[in-house]
This record gives C-alpha cells, sequence and structure tokens, in this order.
C-alpha cells in the first residue's frame, strides 16, 4: 500500500504581514479613478471657497479700521497693508483707550489710592443708564503713552470686583463688590525694576497682594497714576443665526482720593489726557478730570484690552479661518470617498475576496483606516495650506486678524488632523451600515451639519452651541483664530469663529466618537457575515 | 422592423394607460423598501424636532427684538430637507446599486416617462410628509413660542395658517422640501452614485450660506444669498423684514425651482443618452 502525501504547491507562501495588508489596500485605493479625483475635488473645492471667501472679503476701496476707531478710505500698496491696530507686547492686537491722569516715576517706587465711587452713564435698553460690567477705574504703570506698550494695572470694575490686569491679556481678581463710599476699595502699586506687585484692601490697614508681574524691558522713567475705561455696552437676544445685537458707546466716572506715593516724582502737577487720542463723541457728561481737596473725578471711556474678532469686536473681521470656510465642502468630498473605500466592497462582492486573503478582519479594518486616514491627511494638509496661502494672497492689503505662527500653524495642521480622523470615523461608520447612502447622510449629518447651521439662517446659538460639544464637528474648533476673554465682553459665537471647547478638547470629542464607532466596526466585522 | 418593446407599446397601449402603468410599476417599488417610509418619517421627526428645539432656545426680551416667529418656528427645515434629498437620491441610485436600471428600463423603455413617474411619485411623497411636518412645526411654535416673550405685548400674535404671511411660510416650506426632492432626484439622475450624489446635493445646498456669512463686501454676500438654491428658497419663510431680504418671497423659491429645473434637465440628457 502506498501512502498519499499532500499536495504542496510548488510555490513559496507569500507573506501574510500587515505590510502586505496595507500594500494591497493602498493599491485598491490608488487604482480606482473616481476615489483619486474625489480627493482632489476635496482639495479644490476647500481651497477654491477659501479664496472665493476670501474675495468676496476683500474690501474694493481698502477702507481700513484705524486705531481710533474710525473709518476713512487709504490708498491701496503699503498705508493699506500693515496693522491699523496697535499690537500689545505679546503680539497680540489690543484695544488701548482710557483716560490717564499721570505723572512720570523714575526708578522703583509706589502709588497707593482709595477708590469711593464708579458710576456709568451709557444710556443701555429702554433709555435707563447702565455701568458695563467691565468698566475701569483705578491705578497704572505704564511704559510710556504710546499705545500698544507694557502696563500693570489695579482697578475696580463695574461688576467683577477688584482686578489686577496687566500687559492686555492677564488678569487676576482681588477683592469682589460694587465700589461706593460706604465700602471703598484701596488699591495699591509698586514697581521694583521690572516687577510690578499689586495690592487691594476694603480699609486702608489690612492690604492684600493680589499678584506679582514682570514687565520685560520696562524703561526706568514709567508714566503712572489714574486711569479710567468703559467700553462699549452691548446687548444680544438669541435668534436664528448670529442673533440680534444693540451696541452703545458708554462713559464713566470715578471718585479718586488718598493719592500716595514713594519714589522720585519729579514733575510738580498732574497731566490728564487720553491715550490713544480716542474718547467718547456726544452723549451725556464731558470725559477730563478734576481736582479738588485731594480728591480727584476722573471721566472716560474706551477699553485696555485684547481685540476681538467678528463682526461686534473691534479688530478686524477677517481671520484666516475664513479662509478655511470649504473645509465643510472638503469633509463632504472625503467622506464620500471614505465611503465607497468600504461600501463597493460590499456591492461589488470583493469583501469575500479581501476576508479570505486575510482571515484577520480587525487587520483589513486597521489597514483600511491607516490607508484612508493617511490620504486624507495629506489631502487636508494641501487643501488647508492653499486655502490659507492663497487667501492672504487674494486679501493682500484687507487687514486681517494677525495670528501668532503657532496658531496659524495649529489651524492648518488641526484641518488637516480632523479631516483625517473624519475619514477613519466615515469607514468606520460605512463598516456599521454597510449601505453608502446612509453612512453618508450619517456622516454629514453628525460632522458637517452642526456647524453649517450654526451660520445665518441657521438655527439659535444656544442649539448649535451644544450641538458643537456633543457632536463630531467639536473639532472644528481646532480651526478658531483667537482664544476667548473672560474680561471683554463680546458675542462670543460660532459663525464669528468662538467654538463652545477648546481647539484640543474639541478635537479629542471627535477621536472619541471615532475610537467608539471604530470599535463597533470591528465586533460587527467579526460577528456579521460578509 | 422595430424593436419589440416599442412595438408592444404602439400596439396594446395608449400613451395614457402607458403611463399610469409606469407610475404603478415606481410606486410598487417605492412602496415595498422599507427604507422609503422610515426616511419620510425621519425627515418629518427630524424637521419637527429641531424646529421645537429652536423654539425652546430663542428668546424675546423686554427690549423688544427683531425674530421672525414663523421662520423660527419652521427652522428644522434646513436639516430636514438632508433626509429629503436622501429619499430622493435612493430612488434613483437605488436601481444602479442593484442593476434593478436595466429591468425597469427593458420593461419600459421610455426612459424620460420612468423619470417623470419617479419625479412624481417622490415629489406627492414628499409633499405629503412635509405637510403634516410643517403644521406640527406650527402648531409647536404655537405652543412654545409665546413662553418665551413672543407675546402679542411683544407685537407677536399667535402663529396661526389664517394670517397671510404665515400661510405662504407654511405652504412654500412644503413646496421647499418638494423643490430639493427633486433637485436631488435630478443629480441622482445624473452622477448615478448615491454617496456622490447626496454629497453634491447637501454641498451645493450649504455651501451658500457658509461663503455668504463671511463674506464682508456686501456686495458679494447679497448676490451669493441670491443664487444659492437654500438660501433664496428659504426666503419664503420670511414673515417680517422682507424688504431687506435680497429677494422677495415667491421669486427666492423661483430660483430653487430653476436649479431643481436645471438639474431634472440634467438627469433626463444622461439618462437618454448614456447606457445605463
Amino acid at each position: 500500500m502506498t501512502t498519499a502525501t499532500p499536495y504542496r504547491s510548488p510555490l513559496r507562501a507569500g507573506r501574510d504581514g500587515f505590510g502586505q495588508l496595507l500594500h494591497a489596500e493602498w493599491t485598491k485605493f490608488r487604482t480606482v479613478r473616481g476615489w483619486v479625483i474625489g480627493m482632489i475635488v476635496a482639495i479644490l473645492v476647500t481651497a477654491g471657497l477659501g479664496l472665493l471667501a476670501a474675495k468676496a472679503s476683500a474690501n474694493p476701496s481698502c477702507t481700513t479700521q484705524t486705531s481710533s476707531g474710525q473709518q476713512g478710505p487709504v490708498q491701496h500698496g503699503a498705508a493699506c497693508g500693515g496693522p491699523t491696530f496697535p499690537l500689545g507686547p505679546n503680539g497680540v492686537p489690543v484695544k488701548d483707550e482710557f483716560y490717564f491722569v499721570r505723572q512720570p516715576l523714575v526708578g522703583n517706587g509706589s502709588i497707593t489710592v482709595r477708590v469711593t465711587a464708579l458710576t456709568g452713564t451709557a444710556p443701555g435698553p429702554g433709555g435707563q443708564f447702565v455701568l458695563p460690567p467691565w468698566s475701569k477705574a483705578g491705578i497704572i504703570i505704564k511704559d510710556g503713552t504710546s499705545q500698544g506698550s507694557a502696563y500693570a494695572a489695579m482697578m475696580a470694575t463695574g461688576g467683577n470686583g477688584v482686578r489686577m490686569q496687566w500687559n492686555y491679556t492677564g488678569d487676576t481678581a482681588g477683592l469682589p463688590g460694587v465700589v461706593s463710599a460706604a465700602s471703598p476699595r484701596f488699591l495699591r502699586l509698586s514697581r521694583d525694576g521690572d516687577t510690578i506687585t499689586g495690592y487691594d484692601s476694603a480699609d486702608g490697614a489690612h492690604w492684600t497682594r493680589v499678584g506679582t508681574v514682570a514687565l520685560a524691558g520696562l524703561q526706568s522713567t514709567v508714566q503712572a497714576g489714574l486711569f479710567v475705561a468703559s467700553p462699549n455696552y452691548t446687548v444680544y437676544s438669541a435668534s436664528l443665526g448670529s442673533g440680534s445685537e444693540s451696541s452703545s458707546g458708554t462713559r464713566s466716572t470715578a471718585v479718586f482720593d488718598d493719592v500716595s506715593r514713594t519714589g522720585t516724582w519729579p514733575a510738580s502737577a498732574w497731566t490728564g489726557g487720553y491715550v490713544g487720542g480716542g474718547g467718547l463723541e456726544g452723549g451725556p457728561g464731558n470725559d477730563g478730570y478734576h481736582q479738588a481737596a485731594g480728591q480727584f473725578t476722573v471721566t472716560g471711556s474706551g477699553d485696555i484690552a485684547p481685540l476681538i474678532t467678528g463682526a461686534l469686536g473691534d479688530g478686524p473681521n477677517i481671520t484666516i479661518r475664513d479662509y478655511l470656510i470649504g473645509t465643510f465642502a472638503g469633509l463632504i468630498a472625503v467622506a464620500v470617498v471614505a465611503t465607497m473605500f468600504m461600501t463597493s466592497e460590499y456591492r461589488r462582492g470583493l469583501i469575500r475576496t479581501t476576508l479570505a486573503a486575510s482571515p484577520h478582519r480587525g487587520r483589513v479594518l486597521a489597514a483600511k483606516a491607516i490607508v484612508i486616514g493617511s490620504a486624507a491627511f495629506v489631502v487636508g494638509l494641501a487643501a488647508a495650506a492653499g486655502a490659507v496661502i492663497g487667501g492672504k494672497e487674494v486679501a493682500r492689503g484687507t487687514p486681517v486678524f494677525p495670528e501668532p505662527w503657532p496658531t496659524e500653524l495649529r489651524i492648518i495642521v488641526g484641518t488637516a488632523a480632523l479631516v483625517a480622523v473624519a475619514a477613519v470615523l466615515t469607514l468606520a461608520v460605512a463598516t456599521i451600515v454597510r449601505r453608502s447612502a446612509t453612512a453618508i447622510l450619517i456622516v454629514i449629518v453628525i460632522l458637517v451639519i452642526p456647524d453649517v447651521l450654526s451660520f445665518p439662517p441657521g438655527l439659535p446659538t444656544g442649539v448649535t452651541d451644544w450641538l458643537l460639544r456633543v457632536t463630531p464637528a467639536a473639532a472644528l474648533a481646532l480651526q478658531q483664530p483667537a482664544p476667548q476673554y473672560h474680561q471683554v465682553q463680546a458675542n462670543y459665537i460660532p459663525s464669528s469663529g468662538y467654538y463652545p471647547l477648546g481647539p484640543w478638547t474639541g478635537f479629542a470629542v471627535l477621536c472619541a466618537w471615532t475610537v467608539l464607532a471604530l470599535a463597533a466596526a470591528v465586533y460587527l466585522l467579526r460577528r456579521r457575515d460578509a | 422592423m422595430s424593436l419589440p418593446g416599442a412595438g408592444l407599446t404602439e400596439a396594446g397601449l395608449s400613451r395614457a394607460r402607458y403611463g399610469s402603468q409606469t407610475l404603478h410599476a415606481e410606486w410598487t417599488k417605492l412602496r415595498t423598501l422599507a427604507s422609503t417610509g422610515w426616511l419620510l418619517l425621519a425627515a418629518a421627526g427630524l424637521t419637527v424636532g429641531l424646529s421645537a428645539v429652536a423654539d425652546a432656545a430663542a428668546s424675546c426680551p423686554a427690549g423688544g427684538c427683531q425674530a421672525d416667529p414663523a421662520k423660527l418656528s419652521l427652522a428644522g427645515v434646513q436639516a430636514g430637507q438632508a433626509v429629503v434629498a436622501v429619499i430622493a437620491v435612493l430612488a434613483v441610485s437605488g436601481e444602479y446599486s442593484t442593476g434593478m436600471i436595466r429591468i425597469t428600463l427593458t420593461a419600459m423603455p421610455r426612459r424620460l416617462t420612468v423619470l417623470t413617474a419617479k419625479a412624481a411619485l417622490i415629489a406627492g411623497l414628499v409633499l405629503a410628509a412635509s405637510a403634516v411636518a410643517v403644521l406640527a412645526c406650527l402648531l409647536a411654535g404655537r405652543l412654545i413660542l409665546p413662553g418665551h416673550g413672543f407675546t402679542a405685548a411683544h407685537r407677536y400674535p399667535p402663529l396661526s395658517l389664517g394670517d397671510g404671511p404665515v400661510l405662504r411660510a407654511a405652504c412654500g416650506s412644503v413646496l421647499y422640501l418638494a423643490l430639493i426632492a427633486l433637485l436631488s432626484l435630478g443629480v441622482a439622475t445624473a452622477v448615478r452614485e448615491a454617496a456622490v450624489a447626496i454629497g453634491l446635493v447637501l454641498g451645493l445646498l450649504y455651501l451658500f450660506p457658509v461663503v455668504a456669512s463671511v463674506a464682508a463686501n456686501p456686495h458679494w454676500q447679497r448676490h451669493l444669498e441670491q443664487i444659492g438654491p437654500m438660501t433664496a428658497g428659504l426666503d419664503i419663510q420670511a414673515t417680517t423684514g422682507l424688504s431687506s431680504l435680497p429677494l422677495t418671497p415667491w421669486q427666492g423659491l423661483g430660483v430653487l425651482a430653476a436649479w431643481a429645473a436645471g438639474a431634472l434637465l440634467a438627469g433626463a440628457l444622461v439618462l437618454r443618452w448614456r447606457d445605463a
């Protein structure tokens, strides 16, 4: 009897590592002409819409906002291109307008005052007078009187208690409560080299240190004294889209006494005047100061704060995020390709061949996710970089909110990461539902529509705010061009570029959804028949 | 020699009878798909639900507001239209993905009659579903809005179909959704693939409001809002501030109708001249 030897193929067995799987999926992706075209379309629509937005925002007469808030036509060319708003010491655009009663201080020294009253004269809704919550009255040490110079200040505010603020973005809380004759506030600033320390007190005897800040490169002679600033008072009502709002200029008056100083103060008298040449035109009351029997009454308007982008901010309306407005269209195109990358396997029956060749189903999905995610990252990066660079070129001459380079890098690379993770999420959803129409609908509804509906006509801000927290669309916060400042009252809404979650928190929401969807996809791919 | 199908039509069936049989065949296909019913329900549900949420999130403070209560209570149409688009796309792309289209066109060789029958049925179904949804939206607005400051004291009478502009907003929203369905049907017939068609339609709808909102130049903004199918079409929902609209309400709906007609024409040409 002969024993039958089992058949062995003379061919060497092929390797079945993860590298081969990746290579197979990459081959599938790159050889379908429609998908490659879809990815190119994603780049073109994102960048194209960005250029369209830049063109539509570019002001034909190149009217620039001057730092004092007046609109005036400016000639094309160099005068039109440069920033016309002051930049603070840390490079952010700032508003620096306030009434300043000052004297030079040479070397180290300190100033102490008592604030006994702070009243506002802004006609609010219905005609009543209001005190803006961020009207400011107090003492300030400033590196000269030019706009945007370094400073540190102790102040009483209309609705936020005593604060120490410095260099426009810094803010620390001191004593709470409203200033009145019955409960005055004592404020002190003392300078030691580059370091300024702020103190407050309710009785002038027991002092609390509020904060110590270093102002790099502070000159030996600084300007120090009393100041009053009073920002615009704005009322919002929630409605469709951006909602409606009304804004009016305000003027605040503060009463100071018990002014005492240490150190070298060479001038013999106080000088009053506006920093930034501002001041409110018209309206009740007059700006200025009045000194009698050691008591100072100071009236002023304006603000010492970072500029806010968007329709109601004082800064330029246009940010580089506007050039990335086409992201939603690029996301749709990438999502269509990512959907078909999976659903066409089912439609053509190719999935049976794929799973016969590589029985580890989880690894097949991982390879697909890596291929589509990497391709989408490259597409997103090219689209975002093209939109931003092209948009800047088209809008040359229009004032654009300046971005520090780390923010610009975060916006561009973040957009690429957002597109990449969104493609993986789409792949997972397509694996779960298998049908391309259902998959693309789900992805568009959870990823694109929440953001689109934050633009007018759209939904009320309360609804989109909530949607942009819980849906994967939260990741669009990666495109937020400027931080939100609690010490500046403004209409912080998604359509102006202020998202309810921070950039990386929002991205984490998208990643969490993607991990959940991938887990469900792997489970279902293993359990169900292909 | 004539084709067997054509001979049968000419010999056995009048034009009207052929048309009604095509309609019947298309109706059977739509009716027996489970997804049609679910998607219609989803479209109506999303429209009503989101409108109610918008009502609840709005506020009209004592100082007065410029909100448009009819538009507010119909805000869900902006999301419901996505599902309506999917219903229309699936009616066509489902045939291509399964190969059913070859049987359909063998049985009914007059391709434009098939497209017309599909368009009539989809439009009819969407009209019926959105009429129910719009009525529910208005009812929700009537119940919810007075609790958020939209009272007679603030010059907002309760929403009523007896009010001319509100009636126009309601009927117009129903027509709007039907036109969105026809637009999607045309696009789907032209591109055939479901995912591509849905992506194209939704991209086209949402593109104009998004780009218009960042256009700082008012001239550009107005033009973008005039030509966009969604921005122009939704003008029909406005009941206040008509003079500041870029188009009158019916002109706006006309722009959307032109988009839908263009898409149907493109679809008809592709269907007529390209192999299925």
